[in-house]
This record gives structure tokens, C-alpha cells and sequence, in this order.
């Protein structure tokens, strides 16, 4: 009984942390957004872009790299891709961190799972997409 | 319309797309897709990369508040994850050998089903008694707060759930949506979890779903900050807007409306894709 007691509790700060850590991630993303939009609309007054044909982002646009380059450079369309880039990275801090909560719980089986899924969203932010 | 007015009209569709979300159930992201492909003429790689982002911002806002609630099951939700950010890999993937015609005409259908399924009344299907091998071997059992205190649940399904959060992955990954009606089917109707357990996991889930395709559509360049800047500021405000009008007015007619313009962006959407 002690040791189910003991269980939600853990679970419960655990929970805690990650509700405090995604509204964190939103709030910094959403500032970070803003921020570059402002930037944006007042370097760019005429449109840059014609959305109604693809053409694909440049590459300093695309990579985690490239858009730290243009974030920290100040550009107005680097600040809002890193505000999205930190959009992107919140739940997978998010389920990085439960890696370490199933750790601490000594889940093992539960730590399994969520690395694979760590795996899996670094893969897709860092691999090779043509 | 020079940069200041394209940003503050796409800022506001977002907004009404957010708020539309909200109140109907079918989020953010499946509404301004239509919107800006069939009202604004965005191709539609933009389109839903917009929209993908914007799908992470309103789920994670909300997953913030629901998860310290305690109704959502972080064991199968994790678990579930696996089968979902697969299919997100796979959705994406299949952007590339799909038609852009062919796939507009899926996001209809994706459309008119959801607006359909938001429609109809939840009835739930029965308590489940019976432990389950798999689940208890997963630890899934679990408790959530009801009206007279804490009660426990038991899991069960586990395959079908984890087949059906596959096909949830690859729709997010290949439209741009959170397919949270999907998540919710898989959850209440083949694991037998209770209805507020399955849709505060579901939402839980969509954000980390949402993100394993944006990885993806942010390498190819489907996501432009001119675009996406004004979409996910929208959605978010939106969907924070129409959860705030959810909590205190009843909106059943409203609902209603709302999803027939839903059905008729939907109907274009095919008719756009057969044309």
C-alpha cells in the first residue's frame, strides 16, 4: 500500500513538472514569434513570398544550425523559425524528461519506450529529408 | 496587400480557425488548412505546415492544464506514441508521392468525417471489469477523479488501439492535423478507457505526434515564418478564446453552424482536388 502511495506521488510531481514545462515552451515560443513578426513586417513592408506556389524555405531556414545563424543575427524570419523551433522542441523535452522520470522510477520497460520515441522525433528533426 | 495586412488577415483567420476549433472539438489545425488553401489560395505544403505548428502550440497550452488535473494516463499515452510518430514519419513521407490534388481530396474527407463524428452524441460503451495480459503487463491500470473521489479502471485492446493511433499518425504527418478524433476513437472505443481519460490523453499525445511531423515538414521547407507567424499566433489566441466561451456558454446551436461551414470548406476542399 505504501509503495502505491509512494507511486502517485511521484506521479504526480512528475505531472506537475510536465504541465509547468509545456505552458513554459508555449509562452517562450509564442514571444520568440511575436518578436520576429515585428521585426518582420517592419524590414519587410512588401510581401516576400508568393504562397500560392511551393517553392521550399532556403536552407538557413530549414536547419537547426541555420536557424540559430539567423536567429541570434537578428533577422525577423530567423527569430519566429527559432520561436517555432522551441514550439517543436517542447514536447520533445517533454518526453526526454519522462525518460528520466521512468529512470528514477526504475520502470525499466517504460524507459524503453519512451527512447524509442525520443529516437524517433530526433530523427526527424536531424535526419536527412529529401 | 503589402506584409502588415497579409499578417493581420491571416492573423485573424487564424483566429476564427482557433476559436472554430475549440468549440467544435475538431481543433485548430484541420480548420485553417481549408482556409487558407480554399479562402487564401496557399499552396498547399505551406498550408499545412502552418497549420502543423500551430496544432503543437494549442495542444501543448491545453495538455499544460489538463495534466495537472490528472485525468490523463501518461503510460498509455507514451506507449501509444510509438505507433503515432511512426505514422507521422510515414505520413510525411507519403507528401512525396502523393498528388497535391489527391491529397486535398483526403483532407475532405478526413473533414466531413470528423465534423460528422464531433456531431453525433458520445454514448460510452460500457465499463470493463476484466484486467487485460498485455495492459497489466504495461502497467496501464489506472485511476482519475470523478465526483465521488478516485476511481480505478482497467485497460484493454491494446493492439487495435496501437494499429488505430498508426493510421491517427499518418493522417497528422500527411495533412498537417492533430487527428485528435482518431485518438479519442482508439482510446474510448478499443482500450475502453474512460471519455475524459481519452480525450485529455489524446491531447496529450497530439502535441508530441505533431511535432514528430514538423520535424519532418520544417527540413523540407514546407514551414515559412511569414506564414506560419501569423497562424499560430491566431490558432493559440483562438482556441484559448473559444475554450473560455466552451467553459461558460452553451453552445450546442453554435456548434451546429459551425460545423456545416466546417462541411462546406470541406466539400471545396474535394471539389478543388476532383476539378
Amino acid at each position: 500500500m505504501e509503495a502505491t502511495i509512494e507511486r502517485e506521488n511521484a506521479e504526480k510531481r512528475m505531472d506537475d513538472i510536465m504541465g509547468r514545462l509545456l505552458r513554459t515552451g508555449v509562452i517562450l515560443a509564442a514571444v520568440f514569434v511575436l518578436a520576429g513578426g515585428v521585426v518582420h513586417v517592419a524590414r519587410h513592408p512588401q510581401p516576400v513570398t508568393d504562397y500560392r506556389v511551393f517553392h521550399g524555405e532556403p536552407e538557413e531556414l530549414r536547419t537547426v544550425p541555420g536557424i540559430i545563424h539567423e536567429a541570434l543575427a537578428l533577422h525577423g524570419r530567423g527569430l519566429i523559425q527559432f520561436g517555432l523551433l522551441i514550439l517543436i522542441a517542447t514536447p520533445i523535452a517533454r518526453v526526454a524528461f519522462s525518460v528520466v522520470a521512468f529512470l528514477h522510477q526504475r520502470d525499466w520497460t517504460y524507459v524503453v519506450v519512451t527512447l524509442i520515441v525520443l529516437s524517433l522525433l530526433f530523427y526527424s528533426l536531424l535526419g536527412a529529408h529529401t | 496587400m503589402n506584409t502588415l495586412e497579409f499578417t493581420a488577415v491571416i492573423g485573424l483567420g487564424g483566429l476564427v480557425a482557433g476559436f472554430l476549433g475549440a468549440l467544435t472539438g475538431l481543433g485548430g489545425g484541420v480548420v485553417i488548412v481549408p482556409l487558407l488553401a480554399v479562402v487564401f489560395g496557399v499552396d498547399i505544403h505551406y498550408a499545412i505546415g502552418a497549420a502543423l505548428v500551430s496544432v503543437i502550440a494549442t495542444s501543448s497550452g491545453a495538455a499544460a492544464a489538463y495534466v495537472r488535473e490528472g485525468y490523463s494516463n501518461v503510460r498509455v499515452g507514451m506507449f501509444l506514441e510509438i505507433a503515432t510518430t511512426v505514422g507521422a514519419l510515414v505520413g510525411a513521407a507519403l507528401i512525396l508521392h502523393l498528388r497535391v490534388s489527391i491529397i486535398s481530396i483526403i483532407f475532405g474527407v478526413v473533414l466531413l468525417c470528423s465534423a460528422y463524428a464531433s456531431l453525433t452524441e458520445h454514448t460510452h460503451s460500457g465499463a470493463n471489469d476484466g484486467r487485460d495480459p498485455i495492459a497489466t503487463w504495461l502497467k496501464m491500470d489506472s485511476t482519475y477523479p470523478t465526483a465521488n473521489g478516485m476511481e480505478s479502471y482497467h485497460v484493454r485492446g491494446v493492439p487495435q488501439g496501437f494499429v488505430l493511433m498508426f493510421v491517427a499518425g499518418v493522417l497528422s504527418g500527411l495533412l498537417g492535423i492533430g487527428s485528435g478524433a482518431v485518438k479519442v476513437l482508439a482510446m474510448d472505443r478499443a482500450m475502453k478507457l474512460p471519455f475524459k481519460v481519452s480525450t485529455t490523453t489524446s491531447n496529450f499525445m497530439i502535441g508530441v505526434t505533431a511535432a514528430a511531423g514538423a520535424g519532418v515538414y520544417l527540413r523540407r521547407g514546407y514551414i515559412d515564418p511569414g506564414l506560419a507567424m501569423p497562424v499560430m499566433l491566431g490558432v493559440l489566441a483562438g482556441s484559448l478564446i473559444g475554450a473560455r466561451v466552451l467553459a461558460v456558454a452553451k453552445v450546442k446551436v453554435l456548434r451546429l453552424v459551425f460545423s456545416g461551414v466546417i462541411a462546406v470548406l470541406a466539400a471545396e476542399m474535394i471539389y478543388n482536388g476532383l476539378k
